[in-house]
């Protein structure tokens, strides 16, 4: 499967809290998707539901090596990566279920996620349409001299369309401070990367613009973490941009309308077999960080939040009629 | 009042725009050393270096996508995409993206940006170089167009372009850069979604916006020696469009007839005359007449193209056959 892993949580060089913060936030987020999903069965959530399951540990290990002021802009499947930047699941729940408490006032749903005061500039839902707003807010932050890293996440399907050469192509050109982040989960919706794209390996892709780039084993939190915290700091040196294939599986089907007739059951198995969650927690059981006792509050909170979550988001109100006309146009 | 052209006024009001506000940048294809193809960002990287005005590769997608970006870091960008038959390369990141930020993400957040493109035709460029597709812009909500007509419109739409906080299309003509006009110095602002009447009257209106205002007042000078005065109205801005102004001038010549260069079926002719008829049909004495460019692919050969652009000549015809019905 390639990509470069980290065995033990000891040559981290993290500390305890950090690392158990990452099973919680992984936690948390397999949980708010199952939650979702659930939800979106029942009939609760409408529109297209694209889980996470399974790449939770690119989210968790790529968020984490940025700093607070740091921004990061996503495709659509934007609940892991809005959860890790810190929206609290609160209003992310209360979103999916179109409520005015959502993180964007049930004005964007599940692709839409949102959260300026956080750094979270995005789900986007035009795939590779978000990359050359990368470049321009990479731009700005050499242009306002503020040495904020952009994070940008894209999956492999993004890397067939143009705006993918132009945005790396003029990223390169304009030195801009942006980590190019591709989740390659290996499927383009239903379509495998190897009937979408020439090349199948996504890091030789940024060689045709100049730019770093490394294979990462998505489902280690730690390899993930410690690729990102060397190209987060090679953008914030001033050494322009970085480029990541970061190698992952997405657990669940493309959205919830997917029968997922193009693959077998047999390798959604063997990739559950490295399942990112139950492997992190077993390192770090092996190693002697993790007790019964301190998983077992993990789960615990993990449960109550995504509980409370789901109480709040029912119990808010949907958005008044009369937003159906707010916010077309910024007062200047 | 000095007179200065078209192109001249452009460059003035980024020029005077970028020395108010440091968050003011430009870029686009050939803006640098080239100057801009039409000439409009010359001589501004003397004045204001390479790092508030850039160029970039032939990559339109990227040029919209990044302003967007740019606005969100908190840059007031000015791109420049050549002409309006490339920003269909952009429209994404225009009608997708631009359009969307500040609704779409609860309000939080505005993307104050200006892509400023040429429109038109009359140069000879054929059908992927002449069109003018501005209604399709202007169809969005949560993006602004305007289309300057005159040489202090250009400067003072341009520059309220930029202290906006929304998305605005500037689109200009390519047959106006030349036009010389009185451009007031200094911080002169046009007020965006504000028609002007261009030349009074009380017998017809015409609607027009862009190069079309021009051919308005050569059609509203020739009618004159006939004894009709028509009243000219230039939109300015497409979006928002400004009603009122057009609605307060029919309600005085109980007719109208709506000019663009542009094709009719769906047009801003089109939506000009349903908003006269649904708010001012009482005072209408005739049927709304719309000219417009020929519903063809534009040609390259000199007569077939003039044959194809809106004229004088076919705004008169559009009057006498509208006061032929009420004689007037």
């Amino acid at each position: 499967m390639g990509g470069k892993t980290v065995t033990k949580v000891a040559k981290s060089g993290l500390d305890k809290k950090t690392v158990l913060n990452f099973l919680h936030q992984m936690l948390l987020i397999r949980k708010f998707e199952d939650k979702a999903g659930e939800l979106y069965a029942r009939g609760k959530i409408a529109g297209f539901l694209h889980l996470y399951n399974g790449e939770e540990a690119v989210a968790v290990g790529a968020v984490s090596a940025l700093q607070e002021h740091d921004l990061l802009i996503t495709h659509y499947r934007d609940h892991g990566h809005a959860i890790a930047k810190g929206i609290d699941v609160k209003r992310c729940m209360a979103e999916l279920l179109g409520k005015a408490t959502g993180c964007v006032k049930g004005r964007g749903g599940s692709m839409h996620f949102f959260d300026m005061s956080l750094g979270m500039y995005g789900g986007w839902a035009i795939v590779a349409g978000h990359l050359p707003l990368a470049v321009g807010l990479g731009l700005a932050s050499n242009a306002l001299g503020k040495k904020q890293v952009t994070l940008c996440i894209f999956g492999d399907g993004a890397t067939n369309i143009g705006y993918f050469h132009e945005a790396l192509n003029l990223a390169k050109l304009w030195n801009v401070p942006v980590v190019f982040l591709c989740e390659n989960n290996l499927y383009g919706m239903g379509t495998a990367v190897h009937r979408a794209s020439a090349v199948t390996e996504m890091v030789r892709k940024a060689d045709a613009y100049n730019i770093p780039a490394e294979r990462v084993d998505g489902m280690d939190v730690l390899a993930v973490r410690e690729a990102t915290a060397k190209a987060v700091e090679h953008a914030r040196r001033g050494d322009g941009p970085y480029f990541l294939e970061v190698l992952t599986y997405r657990f669940r089907g493309h959205s919830m309308a997917d029968p997922i007739l193009y693959r077998d059951k047999s390798e959604v198995d063997e990739w559950k077999q490295r399942d990112p969650i139950v492997s992190f927690r077993q390192k770090l059981e092996a190693e002697g960080l993790l007790s019964p006792q301190e998983l077992e509050q993990i789960e615990r909170e993990t449960d109550e939040l995504i509980a409370e979550a789901v109480r709040f988001a029912e119990e808010s109100p949907d958005p008044p009629l009369t937003d159906l006309y707010e916010d077309i146009y910024a007062d200047s | 009042m000095p007179m200065i052209t078209y192109r001249e006024a452009l460059n003035q009001a980024l020029r005077e725009e970028m020395a108010r506000d440091e968050r003011v940048v430009v870029f686009g294809e050939d803006v640098v050393a080239y100057g801009g193809a039409y000439g409009v960002t010359s001589g501004l990287v003397q004045d204001f270096g390479d790092k508030r005005i850039m160029d970039t590769p032939i990559a339109e997608g990227v040029i919209g996508g990044a302003a967007v970006g740019a606005a969100m870091g908190g840059l007031r960008p000015v791109a420049e995409l050549m002409t309006i038959n490339f920003a269909l390369l952009a429209s994404d990141a225009l009608i997708n993206h631009a359009a969307k930020v500040h609704h779409m993400f609860g309000g939080q957040m505005s993307v104050p940006l200006v892509i400023r493109m040429v429109g038109g035709g009359g140069a000879q460029l054929a059908s992927t170089h002449s069109q003018s597709l501005e209604a399709m812009f202007a169809h969005v909500p949560g993006l602004k167009v305007v289309t300057p007509a005159t040489p202090a419109d250009a400067k003072g739409l341009l520059k309220s372009a930029i202290r906006d906080d929304n998305p605005v299309l500037c689109i200009e003509h390519a047959l106006l850069y030349r036009v010389r006009g009185e451009v007031p110095e200094g911080d002169f602002l046009v007020p965006l979604g504000k028609a002007e009447v261009k030349r009074e009257g009380k017998d017809i209106t015409f609607v027009a916006y862009s190069r079309m205002t021009l051919v308005a007042l050569e059609a509203a000078d020739r009618l004159s020696q006939e004894g009709i005065e028509a009243e000219v109205v230039d939109l300015r801005s497409l979006r928002p469009l400004d009603m009122e102004t057009v609605l307060a001038s029919v309600r005085k010549t109980n007719r109208a007839v709506t000019v663009e260069e542009a094709w009719r079926t769906y047009g801003i002719g089109a939506e000009v005359a349903s908003r006269i008829q649904e708010e001012a049909f009482d005072y209408l004495d005739a049927p709304i007449q719309r000219v417009a460019g020929v519903e063809v692919p534009m040609p390259y050969a000199k007569n077939l193209e003039q044959a194809a652009i809106p004229d004088a000549r076919r705004v008169v015809e559009a009057v006498k056959k509208l006061l032929v019905r009420t004689n007037v």
